[in-house]
């Protein structure tokens, strides 16, 4: 009977661990066909920052949405694992002029691991004092530590470039798998590689023991205590494993951008991984991917339509610290339990209605915002999906409005539809 | 030498005042409510903005009063709508909220302002000197500050102290809930605290604008530093966010007074290096920036409570 039954369990295990890959092998299809679909350079260059983001936004996760410790720092890491992965860039292009020495057979496809160690090296050698304590007082010091080594950045030319930073070549050294990262399209194939081994591992560590017990020491460090795990000891080792992989996401900036400035160590980078990871949710492993994206693109193609891009990208930030603190990730998974639990149907309605509420407020906030700052850019229609409104007439003030108040009214109208599915 | 030090001690008091301004908002809101607010850099900014904006209809006097009153308004309008709402998810959802509200306003102020500084002055007779001493003038409005910082002080040590209102904070510091038990209003009282905080911001923001720029940068640069001065003072502790100001401010008036190369240092103590080389150029000058960062970590390293303060954050 026993065996019958072990029988079972080994079958039901093995279709558990097949659907587990399913996911994985989605990611893979997609990071395979993308590039047959959008062929343009500007793509690829686009697609090639989002998967750099994606790595440092997860690696961010680590400290914040698993460990409970918010940072104004990371970009520390990311920062001078690119710095490595430079001056191990340059190494490689004096080395392969000489022919000889150790940096001659490193190709240029490995600097990620470059980065990596330097970032952990880093985290290694800067943490201890820090994971003390979780909360205000690990964001306080992370904050004076990036402006600390910002600041630094200017003082020494010769290892950080000064304000113009240091650049380097990746057409140099060996090749490995014909990939000559010559063109974007080239630099994508070895992107995505990087991205896909960076996500399966930052996914395998929330696995292992280590990443269990960074959930504990978030959810309860004083009750790790009682176990016998000391929360500071967690804290750093999380600390030094989320640092490798922004060293890791600066290695593939190293290769793409081919150039780093004092700047990527600042703060304003390191709220770009806090903004990323946040909007996309903070709770779900692969909610930092989804903010990753999103503000990536509403980054660099918003800002073709509108001077307002960033207030814009700042205001979603807002609103879902307000109002889904689960971030968009936490709205995907909400869906798909309901999805299991068969009542998708019955509690859909109300999600339509809210999800339509929340469209037309911002719509009327897009067209509020650029009726309110049209006369800076220059010309005198507001232009918002297509709809041409006059600048500083009524006609775009009331559209504006009414969409606002007709998105809260739907709002209201559908809550109760929301309440009592709930 | 004398000079340089006079002017520097007279330089590194009032940039220390105008620390205070702005920590003491900010530690007030903090011990009240364990919120760090990242955004009160901003409203720094927003009252610098403002008084431009106003100074140009109702002069540089009628400004000071209102534009601290308006920034006020704003925080608290920001309280009551948005960070109670956040309030629920607790201390880091809070310090999100208002690191996305940072980002917000800078962003705001961008668009309305334009991206460069805006010619934000005090009034002429205000640059005549108050008195020269080397030969080096000191003008009246940087008298005018130090006056109005110590009035500020005393009004809210006057406040905080001795009237009633001031009684119900300092008791809803400790005893929040008590407070609330006995029928005060604890979430008004919040949002006002909160309100009051900004405008005390805002004030430094009107009488900051001038001494240094007001440009879109100036909460992104004066951010970080206060964030230091209230946790090197001690969280929660004003007079300890106090002294903390002074010494910051003392520190770096200091620091850039001072052109010493590293080399020149050691070279007092006997020790001879290249004077070229790359650390040995770099000048006290240069590490100003960094001294109230250096000064963070060591006080987080060697006495995490602060200067004053009584628990560690």
């Amino acid at each position: 009977m026993s065996d019958d039954m072990t029988a079972t369990m080994i079958r039901s295990n093995q279709r558990f661990a097949l659907r587990g890959l399913v996911p994985w092998l989605v990611f893979a299809a997609v990071l395979l066909i993308l590039p047959f679909i959008f062929t343009d350079g500007f793509s690829f260059t686009l697609m090639n920052a989002i998967g750099i983001n994606i790595v440092f936004a997860l690696s961010y996760n680590m400290l914040l949405g698993q460990g409970g410790m918010l940072s104004f720092g990371h970009a520390v890491f990311f920062g001078l694992g690119s710095y490595a992965a430079m001056h191990a860039m340059i190494a490689i292009d004096d080395a392969s002029y000489a022919g000889e020495g150790f940096w001659a057979h490193v190709p240029v496809v490995a600097m990620p691991l470059i980065g990596m160690i330097g970032g952990g090296l880093v985290a290694l050698v800067l943490g201890w004092p820090f994971c003390r304590r979780a909360g205000t007082a690990f964001a306080m010091i992370t904050l004076g530590l990036g402006e600390m080594i910002a600041a630094a950045g200017q003082m020494f030319p010769s290892v950080f470039g000064g304000e113009a930073g240091i650049y380097g070549n990746r057409m140099v050294g060996p090749q490995w798998f014909g990939l000559e990262l010559a063109q974007a399209a080239d630099v994508y194939w070895f992107i995505a590689f990087w991205t896909f081994a960076g996500v399966l591992a930052m996914w395998a560590f929330t696995r292992t023991p280590l990443g269990r017990l960074s959930n504990a020491v978030r959810d309860n460090a004083d009750r790790l205590q009682f176990i016998g795990y000391q929360p500071r000891n967690i804290r750093f080792l999380v600390f030094i494993a989320s640092g490798s992989f922004g060293g890791l996401a600066g290695g593939m900036a190293a290769v793409n951008y081919e150039i780093i400035t004092p700047e990527s160590l600042g703060l304003i980078p390191s709220g770009l991984a806090l903004l990323m990871a946040a909007v996309g949710g903070l709770g779900v492993f692969y909610g930092p991917i989804v903010g990753a994206v999103l503000v990536t693109l509403m980054n660099s193609l918003l800002s073709d339509y509108s001077d307002a891009s960033i207030l814009y990208v700042g205001l979603i930030f807002l609103s879902i610290v307000m109002f889904a603190p689960r971030g968009l990730g936490g709205g995907i998974e909400h869906v798909r339990t309901a999805y299991r639990e068969g009542i998708l149907a019955r509690r859909l309605p109300g999600w339509i209605g809210g999800a339509a509420a929340v469209l037309l407020i911002a719509l009327g906030l897009i067209i509020v915002i650029e009726m309110m700052f049209a006369g800076h850019g220059g010309g005198d229609t507001v232009n918002v999906f297509g709809i041409q409104f006059q600048a500083g007439g009524a006609t775009g003030w009331l559209a504006g409005v009414v969409a606002l108040v007709v998105g809260v009214l739907v709002m209201r109208a559908t809550r109760k539809n929301r309440e009592v599915n709930a | 030498m004398l000079e340089i030090i006079l002017f520097s001690l007279l330089n590194g008091i009032l940039y220390g005042l105008l620390l205070f301004m702005l920590s003491s908002g900010l530690t007030l809101i903090f011990s009240m409510m364990g919120v760090l607010n990242f955004a009160h850099a901003s409203f720094y900014m927003l009252g610098a903005y403002f008084a431009y904006t106003l100074g140009m209809h109702t002069g540089f006097w009628a400004a000071l009063i209102l534009a601290p009153i308006l920034v006020g308004v704003v925080g608290s309008l920001v309280e009551r709508f948005g960070l109670r709402r956040v309030h629920v998810n607790g201390h880091v959802a809070e310090l999100l909220f208002t690191f996305g509200l940072a980002y917000v306003i800078d962003e705001l102020v961008q668009l309305t302002w334009g991206t460069v500084a805006v010619p934000y002055r005090e009034p002429d007779y205000l640059r005549e000197p108050l008195f020269t001493l080397f030969g080096t003038d000191y003008s009246i409005f940087r008298g005018v500050v130090i006056l109005i910082s110590i009035l500020m002080f005393v009004a809210l040590w006057y406040l905080l102290k001795k009237t009633r209102v001031g009684m119900m904070i300092r008791a809803a510091l400790t005893h929040g809930a008590m407070v609330g038990h006995l029928g005060h209003n604890v979430p008004r009282l919040f949002m006002l605290v909160f309100g009051f905080g900004c405008a005390l911001a805002g004030l430094a923001g009107v009488i900051g604008g001038p001494l240094l720029a007001t440009e879109p940068g100036m909460a992104a640069t004066l951010g970080p530093i206060v964030f230091v001065v209230v946790v090197v003072g001690g969280m929660g502790s004003l007079p300890g966010a106090f002294y903390a100001s002074l010494l910051i401010g003392l520190l770096q008036t200091f620091f850039v007074a001072i052109d010493a190369s590293v080399a020149d240092i050691l070279g007092i103590f006997g020790l001879q290096i290249d004077p070229y080389g790359e650390v040995a150029r770099i000048t006290l000058a240069n590490l100003a920036p960094m001294t109230p960062f250096i000064l963070l970590v060591l006080m987080l390293i060697f006495r995490p409570r602060g200067l004053m303060g009584e628990l560690e954050p």
